[in-house]
């Protein structure tokens, strides 16, 4: 039987949902990788918010991390290598009533996909976009990638690479439509799940550059920040990120900075060292996409049908009549 | 008609004269007729009006733009002209046509361009603008009149018509006006009903006010009464007027209805030559009836954004033309592998590259029906005619969703550009399809449940609760779960190739045109349809024992083309795509590049099906294939 989407959401029962109704299969990340602090914070987020199995889709493309959709127990959409953003585009549009959480990696998003990644931010649909920022190639193999600091040794820069590393955050906060962008590190799942929780609950392209450790390839690169939580510059503010007395003991370096301020954003994006975590710019009033230019109300068959004749109208010659007139509508 | 339209008509009481003073009008059959200009000047808007004028008086007529590749080429210029070539029949016409029996032409350059491009008859009758013999500037003058004595020694009729003149006693700026004053020549000229005209400038200027309007009927009458005046022609074309509603549009509007007719409500694209009007009027439609175009950042971007949009249950297309279609490749591959419901519009024009973005070719079939790597079975239709380019993007639509495929429709610029009446269209409710399933999926159901014939599997559309999965572009088993084992794979791929063949079995044998047997079968696809028809009516009328096939599936192939090839003593396809010409030089059987069908012909049913292409940007002339028909014939 074919139930009507409309009449689906009527029939919404209360449903209550433990973490296991989110895992699907044991995820083949190596021990350690940082995809898997990203999934488990992820899971989290789905059970907290109770989001329904079937309305909720992750869409990746290629890479360790597009492999994410394969260990949610949603719908989930594993395509090609760069083109995530067109595809959650393309979802969202026909189906703005799912959840739509797009995974993707620095390869993917940064390289391939840069030109969808620039217009993804102009447009402005409402999704979650986890950038999976391991600063390496890790499916291939350990090639830089243009997230990779200078320097960096890899199969293709066995001498270290060449050029200064793109600095994602800077980039996203430049183009005219951003609405939220945040940083976190996969070592500290509190704030990454808050961050991705706020992420989800703004509507709007919500980009978050997650930090994520290769131990496979780059290993010990955030050693240094791991050890020294000084070497953290955690944000905060009553519309961003509010910390834990805990973590605010261990975090010291903090700096109260207002998520609308999009000029003290930018400067935050280019930080280095400290590592900015938190909240970097959110603004609620930046239109979606889909709110101004989408398919319009429901369409009956009727309603197409006389959409349709009218457009025929406008083409159409009309036999003559027996009295020799054209007929109207002619 | 507008509202507006009939308000501003004009009273009937001034009736045209409608007896030509002092002149029979002679009868034809049919007649092509040209109208050229500096672009900008209108004779594209004179040649639609006449067109349309045609149509209502129920004339066969099938127009085609003039397009210059530039957008505003230089005044007066050999490769600027533009306009539109009118061809006139009593009965209904398929296609352009051979060569052009009249031409107007506003400067004596822009005819130069059709002249040398062979597109006019030997002889034929040219009225041409003469107010550039008296130009100031002693070049401009002295150009035309060497031209113009050229042509009169080549045996054109050249005809001086002082356009300019007699529309500045009408208005200031004849360049605006000059084109209804050719229109009324042309109402004279063919004995059109000159209320027609007048309709038409009404239907025309609808949205403006009604002294623009006045002006242009003015014009319109001072050519109709010039030419009355000063030809010493004068044609009439037997018509009879359809009893059904008839509607003139061209392949691509033709295209965007179908889209709308198919229910598909997501068109995504990037501006293309010559696709693109295609989502123009989309867009608008689709503002009024709902639904969108997004133009997206890149082909890449549009293909796999209406691959999203299907995949979540909203069946979408994607209109591009040859480098569009390229760049979509690893998207389709991606489509088929997921068995993702897809429509891809391919508005072929010259390649390979940039190619000749105006003209055109066809050159795609072999990148539609293999293109992407790996193996990617997808369906191709081709519409022969206006009338099929509506129809075959609601078909392609039912087939995408039926068997969960990408389905290529392959139009040409020929078709996109060119118009002519057909029956219009009976809304049936069969085209739109059903809501998108949200039920629920039982137990133990699989996403991927590949029927062991027919390769078939139900598809699960995010919310519908017990369905969840991840689609993935890598080899998967059933369950959507990655699966790399050799018999998993196999199987797989023999799902996705069976349902080729379970679509195969629905179809039925194309029809032959012309007898079922004979000497020599033609085979043909695409825009060529019209012309090829033509060729065979007049070799058979010439005793000759030829008939034609018109391919519309070219993937996959319909039942029954074999044995219809074997009735015939020689097949050969005429296409608009390159082979190698077996007479020159270093072409021999062993290197022979065979045009597209042909190839496909030859290595499917083993028989020796010989071909011939032309690949000049035009569209091909009935002539033309008479003549190639004619050879094969004689041959042994
Ligand atoms: C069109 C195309 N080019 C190249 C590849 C090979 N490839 C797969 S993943 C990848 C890069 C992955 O890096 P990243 O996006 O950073 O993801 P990670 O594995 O680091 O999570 C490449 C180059 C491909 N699959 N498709
Ligand atoms: S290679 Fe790196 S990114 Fe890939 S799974 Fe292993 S640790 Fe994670
Ligand atoms: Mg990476």
């Amino acid at each position: 039987m074919t139930i009507h989407a409309t009449e689906c959401l009527l029939r919404m029962h209360d449903q209550h949902h433990e973490l296991e109704d989110y895992q699907s299969g044991v995820p083949r990340w190596c021990t350690g990788c940082g995809d898997n602090a990203i999934l488990a914070a992820v899971q989290r987020l789905c059970r907290d918010e109770d989001l329904r199995p079937e309305k909720t889709m992750f869409v990746s493309g290629i890479g360790c991390s597009s492999r994410f959709p394969h260990y949610m127990k949603t719908y989930g959409f594993h395509g090609i290598h760069g083109r995530a953003l067109p595809v959650a585009e393309g979802i969202k549009m026909a189906r703005p009533d799912l959840n739509v959480f797009v995974n993707t990696g620095d390869g993917d998003c940064c390289s391939i996909g840069a030109a969808h990644w620039i217009h993804a931010i102009r447009y402005n649909m409402n999704m979650t976009v986890m950038l999976h920022d391991n600063q390496i190639y890790g499916l291939t193999k350990k090639q830089a990638s243009p997230t990779s600091p200078r320097g960096t040794k890899s199969n293709t820069t066995p001498g270290g690479s060449y050029l200064e590393a793109m600095q994602p955050l800077t980039v996203t906060l430049g183009v005219q439509n951003v609405s939220f962008v945040a940083q976190a590190v996969d070592w500290i799942p509190e704030v990454l799940y808050d961050i991705i929780s706020k992420a989800f609950k703004h509507k709007g392209f919500s980009f978050v550059r997650i930090i994520q450790r290769c131990p496979e390839w780059l290993p010990n690169t955030f050693e240094p920040w791991m050890q020294d939580p000084l070497r953290t510059l955690l944000l905060t503010h009553e519309n961003g990120l509010t910390l834990s007395p805990n973590l605010s003991k261990v975090y010291k370096t903090q700096e109260r900075h207002d998520p609308m301020n999009i000029n003290r954003a930018r400067e935050i994006a280019s930080l280095q060292d400290p590592i900015p975590v938190g909240i970097l710019y959110n603004n609620p009033n930046v239109p979606c996409y889909e709110d101004i230019h989408n398919i319009g109300q429901q369409r009956s068959t009727r309603y197409i049908k006389a959409g349709l004749e009218a457009e025929f109208d406008k083409f159409t010659i009309w036999p003559q009549a027996a009295d020799g007139k054209i007929q109207p509508g002619a | 008609m507008t509202e507006a339209a009939v308000k501003t008509r004009p009273p009937a009481d001034k009736p045209a004269p409608a007896v030509p003073r002092g002149k029979t009008a002679k009868n034809l059959s049919g007649h092509i007729v040209e109208i050229v200009s500096d672009s900008g000047e209108g004779a594209q808007r004179c040649g639609q009006a006449l067109g349309a004028i045609a149509a209502r008086m129920g004339n066969g007529v099938w127009t085609v733009e003039i397009i210059p590749a530039e957008i505003r080429p230089p005044a007066r210029s050999v490769a600027g002209g533009s306009g539109n070539r009118i061809r006139l029949g009593s009965g209904p016409v398929t296609n352009g046509g051979n060569e052009t029996d009249l031409v107007i032409a506003f400067n004596e350059q822009v005819l130069l361009g059709r002249v040398r491009t062979g597109e006019l008859k030997p002889g034929c009758t040219i009225l041409l603008e003469s107010m550039w013999r008296e130009s100031r500037d002693n070049r401009i003058a002295a150009s035309y009149v060497e031209t113009h004595d050229q042509l009169v020694v080549a045996g054109y009729k050249v005809i001086e018509a002082p356009m300019e003149r007699e529309c500045r006693t009408i208005v200031a700026d004849a360049k605006r006006g000059k084109n209804m004053f050719a229109l009324g020549m042309l109402c004279s000229i063919y004995s059109f009903d000159l209320q027609l005209g007048r309709d038409q400038i009404a239907r025309t200027f609808g949205k403006k006010d009604a002294s623009v309007i006045e002006s242009n009927v003015k014009l319109l009458n001072a050519g109709f009464d010039w030419a009355e005046s000063n030809l010493e022609f004068k044609y009439r074309i037997p018509a009879t007027r359809s009893t059904e509603p008839q509607m003139v549009i061209d392949g691509n509007t033709a295209l965007a209805l179908g889209v709308l007719a198919s229910g598909m409500e997501i068109c995504a694209m990037y501006p293309i030559t010559p696709a693109t009007s295609v989502s123009h009027y989309l867009s608008a439609a689709f503002e009024k009836v709902g639904g969108i175009v997004h133009q997206a950042e890149d082909e890449i971007a549009a293909c796999t954004f209406a691959i999203g949009a299907s995949y979540a249950g909203k069946c979408a297309v994607t209109v591009t033309s040859g480098p569009g279609y390229s760049l979509k490749q690893e998207g389709i591959g991606l489509a088929v592998m997921g068995e993702i419901p897809l429509v891809i519009i391919n508005v072929q024009r010259g390649g390979p590259s940039t190619g000749q973005p105006t003209k055109v070719e066809q050159g795609d079939l072999m990148t539609s029906i293999f293109g992407s790597h790996g193996d990617a079975p997808k369906v191709v239709l081709a519409p022969g005619t206006i009338e099929d380019c509506f129809y075959s993007v609601i078909t392609a639509r039912k087939i995408a969703e039926t068997f969960n495929m990408v389905v290529v429709v392959l139009s040409d610029a020929s078709l996109a550009t060119s118009q002519t009446p057909f029956t219009r269209p009976q809304f049936s409710e069969a085209w739109l399809a059903p809501p998108i399933d949200q039920s629920e999926v039982g137990e133990g159901q699989k996403p991927y449940d590949w029927n062991p014939v027919t390769g078939l599997a139900r598809r699960f559309i995010p919310g519908q609760p017990g369905g969840m999965h991840t689609l993935t572009g890598l080899a998967h088993d059933e369950l959507s779960h990655v699966a790399y084992d050799p018999d998993t794979n196999e199987r797989s791929l023999r799902a996705r190739s069976h349902k080729l063949a379970a679509l195969q079995k629905t179809l039925t044998p194309p029809p032959v045109f012309g007898d079922p047997k004979g000497d020599l079968l033609v085979i043909g696809w695409g825009s060529t349809k019209g012309a090829i028809e033509e060729a065979v009516t007049n070799l058979r009328e010439q005793g000759h024992k030829v008939s034609s096939l018109h391919l519309t599936f070219l993937q996959p192939m319909a039942p029954g083309i074999k044995e219809i090839m074997q009735r015939f003593k020689k097949v050969i396809t005429i296409e608009g795509n390159w082979s190698d010409d077996p007479n020159d030089e270093i072409i021999d059987e062993s290197n022979r590049r065979y045009s597209a069908v042909a190839m496909l012909l030859r290595s499917r049913y083993l028989i020796d099906v010989d071909c011939w292409s032309e690949v000049r940007g035009q569209p091909i002339k009935p002539n033309s294939i008479e003549r190639v028909l004619l050879e094969k014939l004689k041959k042994k």
